[in-house]
């Protein structure tokens, strides 16, 4: 009978074999890690027992007690949850983050082609622009803007005016609000169908252009659909949205809505300084074109807007999307320093103001760091499935 | 037989060089060129001229704050202020220690690139530079009068939090990477949840988490210092960033290096110390040096959680009574240092890439 050659634990040999030598590492690693753990988590309850500290996440049920500056949902000062108080700072986070992601990419985009533009002017003013945003720190910023820029406004009664009807002062950017009467959601119908009719005209489209070459001007039509069909919808439901001007009265504002001097901050801050981040990497992505690409192009008579369109943006844009796509996730986070200046959201009202109130440190610094951890979450995914996409598909 | 001459080069026609031409060509060769020029000017015309003189002309650099006439900058608060903005409330009378740290700075550089040539001595060096800087600083040996980290504060705590970040996350980011790159699942594991996990969540929390948590998870008796505790989560932070940019000189090493190091019957910690390593670090210098510039603008944040950087002392100072209302100028000087400071460590990193690309090009 053949033997098998395995070695036994006690044999010289059995050490010699890497695979053996893997296992126990590992089995060691693993000990050693378990070990640590049950020794920090023995001295949290010993802790938590001699200070007394409650645990659990009873306390989400508890009423807060205290002011938001900003809420998108109902919140009443009295008698909200801490539960509501964490969605309050979620909604903020996105809010703000998503002002600043729209913000940053136009930005961004503009300044990363200046770069490249043969203007010389232009070319060195982008240059200096990112050279100078993204060499100071990101806190500074939002503290300058906040503290320096935002404060020299003047008071309610000296506000700046634009447009009649928008004020800036000190207490924020009070703009008029839009009233909706009950008409107003033949509206928002319109423009679900208007974007329901450009998807399916855009497929149509593109499945027309691949089987007979003929050309769609697509970006025309859907851009008139989208802006006529709610616009017509509006004034043949009999103009249901009217608006709430603000006035001054007294010492502040009445009516209208008010965007707060710590979103205003905030979000410029975040826009100006990864605008900085995106322009290089919009820089990068269009330099990665060979020239070749472009001259081949140009030599088969194409146009030059069809050329960026169809021959240098397709293969820049796998280039620029994986950094872009990051740069807004470290946007996300970058919102946290909200804190600095009071803006609330999740890091200031949660691990700010209702740790302090609770004192339950570990639960609630755990939750804010699950709320970021899923936005990671799902940045990723989304970064995976573009790379996907945007792979050059080879034969 | 024909002879041929030689012909002296033709001038180039005279509108194809010069300034005229090049602004023709580059600033107005088409309407939208010169308008997007016209603009530009503009643009330059109305920011540069006003904050040169707020910023030199029109500021005050000397004299009392009641003397004050000129509606510039007035940089008589940086002056009067200035030992707080770079030493926090270190003790005056010890500001020599610091200054004798950075002095060694330099001197080790110089040691260390072309004086010693024995790698032990370097390495001795590598480790005395660090122990001799924290017995200077924080005293408490050789009769040098010990400085609680209270008092420490300005920018000498901004460069010793970064130092010591750097320094502290470089033996563990690349522990993480190679048990990243590890065959060993639970190495592998573990390794990636670590880094993800960090990567995932705002440096703020992790700060909050330190501040906070840490002490939590320790017997009554352990007591971690403030700056300890930050320190304690900017390691942690930076060492997950280090790990993905070692990672990443780990992945541009070909194959068949590893190979060639295991055919010659290396152990594992010989190849990627003698072979691996060496090679990965390399290539990862300039996005090391983009992770500390990184980590340099990031330490500012220790001021959320009570410590008393350099951009903390903008309201601090400000806070004197004698002195209310100068937060621009504060703001302004504080901008100017971490500017010079980081730009200058990027345009390094450029050098070094530049320097490194040769060979391709």
């Amino acid at each position: 009978m053949k033997k098998n050659k395995k070695t036994s634990l006690f044999s010289k040999g059995f050490f010699n074999n890497p695979e053996n030598r893997a296992v126990i590492y590992q089995i060691v690693t693993l000990g050693l890690v378990i070990l640590f753990t049950m020794y920090l988590v023995g001295n949290l309850f010993d802790n938590v027992e001699k200070r007394g500290i409650t645990t659990g996440f009873a306390f989400l049920d508890e009423a807060a007690g205290f002011g938001v500056s900003q809420n998108l949902i109902e919140y009443n000062d009295v008698s909200s949850t801490y539960g509501r108080v964490f969605v309050v700072g979620v909604l903020n986070t996105l809010l703000v983050s998503a002002i600043a992601l729209v913000a940053t990419t136009i930005i961004g985009l503009m300044i990363g082609i200046g770069r490249l533009s043969s203007n010389w002017l232009i070319s060195k003013l982008c240059m200096v622009y990112v050279e100078i945003f993204r060499n100071i720190p990101i806190l500074l910023q939002i503290l300058f803007w906040y503290n320096v820029v935002l404060a020299a406004l003047p008071s309610p009664r000296k506000s700046m005016v634009f447009f009649e009807h928008a004020f800036l002062n000190n207490r924020g950017f009070i703009l008029p609000k839009p009233l909706l009467e009950s008409n107003a959601i033949y509206i928002g119908f319109a423009i679900l169908i208007a974007c329901a009719s450009v998807f399916y005209l855009v497929r149509w489209s593109k499945k027309r252009h691949d089987e007979t070459g003929e050309e769609f001007p697509i970006f025309k039509v859907s851009l008139s659909i989208l802006v006529l069909a709610p616009l017509i919808v509006y004034f043949v439901s009999g103009q249901p949205i009217s608006a709430d001007y603000p006035a001054l009265k007294g010492f502040n504002f009445k009516g209208g809505f008010t965007i707060i001097p710590e979103l205003l901050a905030l979000a410029f801050a975040l826009s100006i300084y990864t605008a900085t981040y995106i322009a290089e990497a919009v820089r990068a992505g269009i330099e990665s074109v060979p020239t070749g690409q472009k001259e081949a192009a140009k030599s088969l008579g194409l146009k030059d807007h069809i050329i960026l369109q169809k021959v240098v943006l397709p293969q820049a844009l796998r280039v620029i999307i994986p950094p872009v796509i990051n740069q807004y996730l470290n946007l996300i986070k970058n919102s946290s320093l909200a804190t600095a200046i009071g803006y609330p959201e999740i890091v200031t009202l949660f691990s700010g103001t209702a740790l302090n109130q609770v004192g339950q440190a570990i639960e609630i610094i755990l939750m804010t760091m699950a709320v970021y951890l899923t936005f990671s979450i799902v940045i990723s995914v989304v970064l995976n499935w573009v790379n996907a996409k945007i792979q050059i598909k080879g034969r | 037989m024909a002879i041929f001459e030689l012909k002296e080069a033709r001038e180039a026609p005279a509108d194809t060089k010069g300034p005229i031409h090049w602004a023709k060509e580059k600033l107005f060769s088409s309407i939208g060129n010169t308008i997007l020029t016209l603009l530009g000017f503009y643009l330059v015309y109305m920011t540069l001229p006003p904050l040169l003189d707020w910023m030199i002309f029109d500021a005050t650099w000397s004299g009392t704050k009641a003397e004050i006439t000129k509606d510039g900058a007035r940089w008589i608060f940086i002056i009067e202020k200035f030992d707080q903005f770079m030493y926090g409330f270190y003790p005056e009378s010890e500001h020599w220690r610091l200054l004798s740290v950075l002095g060694l700075f330099p001197i080790s550089i110089v040691l260390f690139k072309y004086v010693l040539t024995n790698s032990k001595a370097k390495l001795a060096l590598l480790i005395a530079f660090p122990v001799v800087s924290f017995i200077l600083i924080s005293g408490g040996f050789f009769g040098l009068m010990h400085v609680e980290t209270h008092n420490w504060g300005g920018l000498m705590l901004t460069i010793v939090v970064a130092s010591v970040g750097i320094i502290a996350s470089f033996p563990i980011g690349i522990m993480l990477a190679l048990g990243r790159q590890s065959k060993m699942p639970l190495i592998r594991t573990l390794c990636i949840g670590f880094i993800e996990f960090i990567r995932g969540v705002p440096l703020i929390t992790l700060l909050f988490m330190a501040s906070v948590v840490l002490p939590m998870f320790f017997h009554e008796g352990i007591e971690f210092d403030k700056l300890l505790r930050a320190l304690i989560g900017i390691t942690l932070f930076q060492s997950a960033y280090i790990a993905e940019v070692i990672r990443g000189g780990l992945q541009a090493i070909p194959r068949g290096q590893y190979e060639a190091a295991d055919a010659l019957g290396l152990t594992y910690w010989q190849a990627m110390f003698l072979i691996i390593l060496p090679q990965a670090l390399k290539i990862s210098i300039p996005n090391i040096v983009g992770s500390f510039i990184s980590l340099f603008k990031d330490t500012t944040l220790i001021l959320i959680i009570g410590l008393f950087d350099i951009l903390a002392m903008v309201t601090l100072t400000n806070s004197d009574t004698q002195w209310l209302g100068f937060e621009v100028e504060g703001y302004v000087f504080v901008t100017i240092i971490y500017w010079a400071i980081c730009f200058s460590m990027s345009q390094y990193s450029k050098s070094i890439e530049r320097r490194f690309n040769t060979e391709n090009k």
